[in-house]
C-alpha cells in the first residue's frame, strides 16, 4: 500500500479497515545469501539498499527482540553533517543527502526537521576552533556559518549570555541540520525492505557464528542453523559479545549515555542548540518536549540506565545555559549503551573471516549517519569494495596507526571520546 | 554507585574516576609496536557482566583500585588496591 494524504482520507471515510501491517513475519529460511545480524536503523538500512540499490533481495535480518527496540528507539534523533576530519566529512555529507531524499525514497513519513543546530562556543580559542570546523564543512559542500552574539541574541533570546560561568562568545549555525522521528526511521526501512522480500525475523537471537575453513557459512540462532555466504554484523552496543562467537575481540568499549525529556511545553526551542562548555544539549521535540542530554557516565556499562551525578551535571549544565528550562518538569530519563571505538570513529568493513562484515563503533553519533551507514555497508556487502564516501572506516587503523580519525584530537585510547 | 575504598571506606561515585579495564596494569616492554601494545591500547574483551577495572580515588586519597563490577547491573563486587591486585 502507498501511503498518502488520499489513502488517509479513503481510510478515514472507510472505518480504517483497510490498514494493513508494514511489514510480514515470516518464518527463517533455510539460507540466505545474506544475513544482517541487528535488526536496528542500521541493519534495517543496510538490507533496504542491499534490495533497492543493488537487487539483492534473498536476504534475512535476524533481530533478538522486535525491530527498532535498541539505540535506534534510545537516541535524541540529531542529524547533521558537521564534522572536521577527512573520513567523517564525506560520510556524513553523505548521509545527510540521504536523509534529504529520505522521505520520498521510503514513501514513509520520518519527520525530518531541518531546523538547523546551533554549536555555541565560549572563548576565542574555542571561537577559532569553531571557525575551522565551520571551513571544513564548508570545503565537504555543506553548510556553515559563524555567528556573532548580536546574531544569536535574535535568533535564541533565552540564553544567559553573560553568565559569570562560561560567558557566550558565538555560535557555529549549521542550518540544514536538524532532527527526525527516530522510529520512524527503522520503520521506513524495515517497510522498505520487507517489500521488495528481505525476510525481518525477530526475537532471533543470533548465538553463534559458523566458520569453516576461514570462510563464514551461516550462523546459529534461537530458531535454529541459517545458512549464509555472507554475514554482516551491525549490533552497535553489543558487537563485542557478536563479534567474540567468531573469535574477535574489537577496539570498542561499551559505556551508557544518558537521556532526558521534560512534559510537553508549547513551542520555545526551534533550533538544536550544543552547550560546548557544558557537556549539554537541546533541542523539542515535535510533542513539545524538552530533549536534551549530555556527556557518557564514562564507566562501561550495559545496563541501559545511568546513574546520578551525570544526571545532575547534564542538568546543571542546562539550567546555566538556559534557566528558563527550570520551571519545566522532567517526564524521564533513559540510557543507551554506546559502541565507543577508541578513536571515536566508526568501523564498516571486513573482518579476517571472508564473508564476515562488521559494522560498529558508532560511538553516541549514530543516529544521523543510519542512512548513509546503511548505503555504504550494503555497497560493501555486495561489492566487496569500499564505498566512496567510507574508505576509511578500517579495523585496522587501530593497529597499523594509519588512518585514525580522531575527531576530537584526545589520542586514540578508550575512555576518552 | 558506592565504590567501598579500602583505604576511605564507603565514597559516592562522584569522587571516583576510571581508567579503563585492568588491563592498563600490564603496560608492555619497550617501545617497539607489536600486538602487545594493541591488546594494551585497543581491543578490549569488554565484557557483558564481571568486569576488572581500574579506577582512581581522585576525590579522596588518590589511590588507584582494582574494582570487579557487573557491567549488567553496577554492581560493585569487590574493591583493591591496585598496589595488591598487581602483585
Amino acid at each position: 500500500m502507498r501511503y498518502s494524504a488520499l489513502e488517509i482520507l479513503k481510510q478515514g471515510l472507510t472505518g480504517n479497515k483497510g490498514w494493513r501491517p508494514a511489514w510480514r513475519s515470516p518464518e527463517p529460511k533455510s539460507a540466505y545469501d545474506i544475513i544482517i545480524i541487528g535488526g536496528g536503523g542500521h541493519g534495517l538500512a543496510t538490507a533496504y539498499y542491499l534490495a533497492a540499490k543493488h537487487g539483492l533481495t534473498n536476504i534475512a535480518v535476524l533481530e533478538k527482540g522486535y525491530l527498532g527496540g535498541g539505540n535506534i528507539g534510545r537516541n535524541t534523533t540529531i542529524v547533521r553533517a558537521n564534522y572536521g576530519l577527512p573520513g567523517n566529512s564525506e560520510f556524513y555529507s553523505h548521509s545527510l543527502k540521504l536523509w534529504e531524499g529520505l522521505e520520498d525514497e521510503l514513501n514513509y513519513n520520518v519527520m525530518h526537521s531541518q531546523r538547523g543546530i546551533i554549536n555555541l562556543f565560549h572563548s576565542d580559542g574555542q571561537r577559532d576552533a569553531y571557525a575551522r570546523r565551520g571551513n571544513a564543512i564548508i570545503n565537504q559542500g555543506d553548510d556553515a556559518i559563524l555567528l556573532d552574539t548580536d546574531q544569536l541574541r535574535d535568533m535564541l533570546p533565552y540564553l544567559d549570555y553573560d553568565q559569570t560561568r562560561f560567558p557566550i562568545y558565538g555560535g557555529l549555525y549549521h542550518p540544514r541540520g536538524g532532527t527526525a522521528r527516530h522510529d520512524a526511521v527503522a520503520w521506513g526501512y524495515a517497510r522498505g525492505a520487507d517489500k521488495r522480500g528481505v525476510d525481518l525475523i525477530q526475537n532471533c537471537e543470533v548465538t553463534g557464528i559458523d566458520v569453516e575453513n576461514g570462510k563464514v557459512t551461516g550462523v546459529q540462532t534461537t530458531r535454529g542453523a541459517i545458512k549464509a555466504r555472507k554475514v554482516g554484523v551491525v549490533v552497535a552496543g553489543r558487537s563485542s559479545q557478536v563479534a567474540a562467537m567468531a573469535g574477535m575481540r574489537l577496539p570498542i568499549e561499551s559505556h551508557v549515555l544518558q537521556a532526558f525529556v521534560t512534559e510537553g511545553l508549547k513551542p520555545c526551542i526551534d533550533t538544536v542548540i550544543t552547550y560546548g562548555m557544558g557537556h549539554f544539549y537541546i533541542s523539542q521535540s515535535d510533542k513539545g518536549g524538552l530533549v536534551f542530554g549530555g556527556d557518557l557516565d564514562f564507566y562501561p556499562s550495559y545496563a541501559q540506565r545511568g546513574n546520578l551525578p551525570m544526571a545532575e551535571h547534564v542538568i546543571e549544565a542546562g539550567m546555566t545555559l538556559m534557566p528558563m528550562i527550570g520551571k519545566a518538569r522532567l517526564l524521564r530519563s533513559w540510557g543507551g549503551i554506546m559502541d565507543m571505538s577508541a578513536d571515536g570513529s566508526p568501523i564498516i568493513d571486513r573482518t579476517h573471516i571472508e564473508g564476515l562484515y562488521l559494522n560498529c563503533g558508532w560511538c553516541y553519533g549514530g543516529f544521523k549517519a543510519v542512512p548513509g551507514s546503511g548505503d555504504v555497508f550494503a555497497h560493501l556487502l555486495a561489492t566487496d569494495t569500499y564505498h566512496e564516501n567510507a574508505t576509511r572506516y578500517r579495523l585496522d587503523r587501530f593497529s597499523t596507526g594509519h588512518g585514525l580519525m580522531d575527531e576530537e584530537a584526545t589520542g586514540s585510547q578508550h575512555n576518552l571520546h | 554507585m558506592l565504590i567501598n575504598c579500602p583505604f576511605c571506606g564507603p565514597r559516592d561515585l562522584r569522587e571516583f574516576s576510571i581508567r579503563g579495564a585492568d588491563v592498563a596494569l600490564d603496560r608492555p616492554e619497550g617501545t617497539e609496536w607489536s600486538e602487545a601494545w594493541q591488546d594494551y591500547l585497543h581491543l578490549r574483551e569488554n565484557p557483558a557482566g564481571v568486569s576488572q577495572e581500574l579506577w582512581q580515588h581522585t576525590g579522596g586519597c588518590g589511590a588507584w583500585l582494582v574494582v570487579t563490577r557487573d557491567t549488567r547491573t553496577h554492581e560493585i563486587i569487590s574493591v583493591r588496591s591496585a598496589r595488591e591486585a598487581a602483585t
